[in-house]
């Protein structure tokens, strides 16, 4: 899969600063641009702005000096929670999305199945999210966004909170389906392996707010399989995001 | 070879007959705690007007009679009576449940207008508070002649009564759900109307099950205090109560306010199982220790 540049980015930061109303700087100056079939990560220190980057482009934050220029109003968010609505079924919850833009219902049923199908779900449609794992509710999570095929996916940091394994499959679905759909990802986590291991391009931000301190691009082609994260040169690679990322937290 | 360690499925086999015997014994607490306590409030009941009311307080024990007398004269021997305690308590009960019925949906109407914008709350809530503070009964008979002794003044003194409890846990129940959620709806343009019936108002159901249980109370006792104050007009339980109490039938007395009290159980009972059914397979609290 090649990055063809002269497509229009799904998403380009032109010097967006951004302060909230008690002065706290959160993002200063920052631009970066990201295309359709490119999986771009932000890492840095907690609290450098990653996240409101991200409430940025999503139109959830206003009052940002500078450019956020979004293709299309089609974008898929996955948050830290997977915030499923909790009297809902599984699949009532990923027909959701479907339901506020109101979508005629079998298309929603059709759309939800789908989604489903793609996350492995599909056995648990009528459960309740109490009843399901913490890994099982991030992916229906997942699943919620999936239905309506954005053309450019948010994550702030989905499996942080989840155990190492589940997080390495999770990994391995969101790759899967980002081999499959092509959509453009913009990806906030803590975790390096996480970030080498997704992304073709890495963006490292420093603890105070202020322009990019570096950019990695990873050279290893999609798809991508599990073992790649035993390579020397994604170790190598990671040991490099590594020593960035110490720099950025000083 | 080493032998293998106990794992999970081998471990919870025994468990079988052993969780049996678990529910077995579940159960029989679930009923012996309630029975004990009845059986001791029956006691409790026979010691006070066989014996303490005449030996400690000193005073005559007609004013206490024992559970069976209350029974028998209320209920068993004297068929005028029965039926006319009957119908008061059947008067009492439909004044209170239209009375709940009213304060459920004007209450929850206003809670709904106080949750779309600050400022109705702030300019709303304060009489909603003093509604609870102010004592109702003193205007009994001013409700009274505005709109006449019957059906409808009760019903409204009932409203006033109960309505508070629905105006607050509306409030707080809908004003609960997560930012993380609210944020859901936003993404997607989602109208205030879907938010409030796809988000907000599910998310309030346990808080608001809730309001309805105190409200369901306080609706019987508006039904049957309010009904005491009336002095006018068809008698409930309340006026009832009053009666037997001013010709020192007390064994009378005391049937009715069993037959009030049963009403207030009932009315509890009623919306307390209402409430578990409709957010039981989704509430994470329902039901737990």
């Amino acid at each position: 899969m090649k990055v063809v540049p002269a497509q229009p980015a799904a998403l380009r930061l032109e010097g967006v600063s951004m302060s909230f109303p008690d002065g706290t700087r959160a993002v200063h100056e920052l631009s970066f641009e990201v295309h359709r079939g490119e999986f771009v990560t932000i890492i840095g220190p907690s609290g450098c702005g990653k996240s409101t980057v991200l409430r940025l482009a999503s139109g959830l934050l206003h009052g940002a000096t500078g450019n956020v220029v979004v293709a299309e109003d089609n974008l898929g968010y996955v948050f830290q929670d997977p915030t499923l609505l909790g009297w809902r079924t599984v699949q009532r919850n990923v027909e959701l999305f479907a339901e506020l833009r109101r979508m005629p219902r079998a298309e929603r049923v059709r759309r939800g199945t789908e989604a489903l199908n793609l996350v492995g779900l599909a056995g648990v449609a009528h459960r309740y999210p109490r009843q399901l794992s913490a890994g099982m509710r991030m992916r229906v999570s997942l699943a919620r966004s999936l239905a309506l095929r954005p053309q450019l996916f948010l994550f702030d940091e989905p499996f942080g909170a989840l155990d190492e394994i589940t997080r390495e499959r999770l990994n391995e679905e969101v790759l899967g389906l980002f081999e499959s759909e092509r959509f453009a990802a913009l990806f906030v986590t803590h975790s390096i392996y996480e970030a080498v291991y997704l992304s073709s391009r890495v963006l490292v931000m420093s603890a105070r707010p202020g322009p990019l301190v570096a950019t990695f691009e990873v050279p290893f082609e999609y798809p991508r399989p599990g073992s790649l994260r035993f390579d020397a040169r994604f170790t190598a690679l990671a040991g490099q995001l590594s020593e960035a990322l110490r720099e950025a937290h000083a | 070879m080493r032998a293998v360690p106990p794992c999970g499925p081998s471990r919870s086999r025994p468990a079988g007959p052993s969780s049996r015997s678990a529910s077995r014994r579940q159960a029989r607490t679930e009923y012996l705690g309630p029975l004990v306590v009845f059986a001791g409030f029956i006691g409790l009941w026979y010691l006070l007007s066989g014996w303490a009311i005449d030996s400690v307080f000193a005073k005559p024990s007609f004013l206490m009679p024992p559970p069976h007398r209350v029974i028998a004269a209320g209920f068993l021997d004297n068929s005028m009576i029965r039926g006319q305690m009957l119908q008061a308590v059947w008067l009492s009960a439909q004044v209170a449940f239209l009375g709940l019925a009213i304060a459920i949906v004007a209450g929850m109407c206003l809670a709904v207008l106080m949750s779309r914008a600050r400022w109705i709350e702030r300019s709303l809530y304060p009489y909603a508070v003093a509604l609870q503070a102010v004592p109702i009964l003193a205007f009994v008979p001013l409700i009274g002649s505005f709109f006449g002794f019957d059906f409808s003044a009760r019903v409204i003194v009932c409203v006033v009564i109960s309505i508070f409890p629905i105006i607050a846990n509306t409030l707080f129940g809908l004003l609960s759900a997560e930012s993380g959620q609210h944020d859901l709806f936003t993404l997607h343009d989602a109208s205030r109307r879907q938010r409030l019936l796809k988000l907000q108002v599910p998310s309030a159901l346990p808080s608001i099950f809730t309001g309805l249980r105190i409200s369901a109370g306080l609706a019987v006792i508006g039904a049957v205090v309010g009904d005491f104050f009336f002095r006018q007009g068809q008698p409930g339980i309340g006026r009832l109560i009053d009666v037997y109490r001013s010709r020192n039938d007390n064994a009378e007395m005391f049937a009715a306010v069993l037959l009030a009290a049963t009403l207030g159980i009932v009315v509890f009972w009623l919306f307390g199982g209402l409430g578990r059914r409709a957010v039981r397979r989704w509430h994470e609290s329902t039901g737990q220790r």
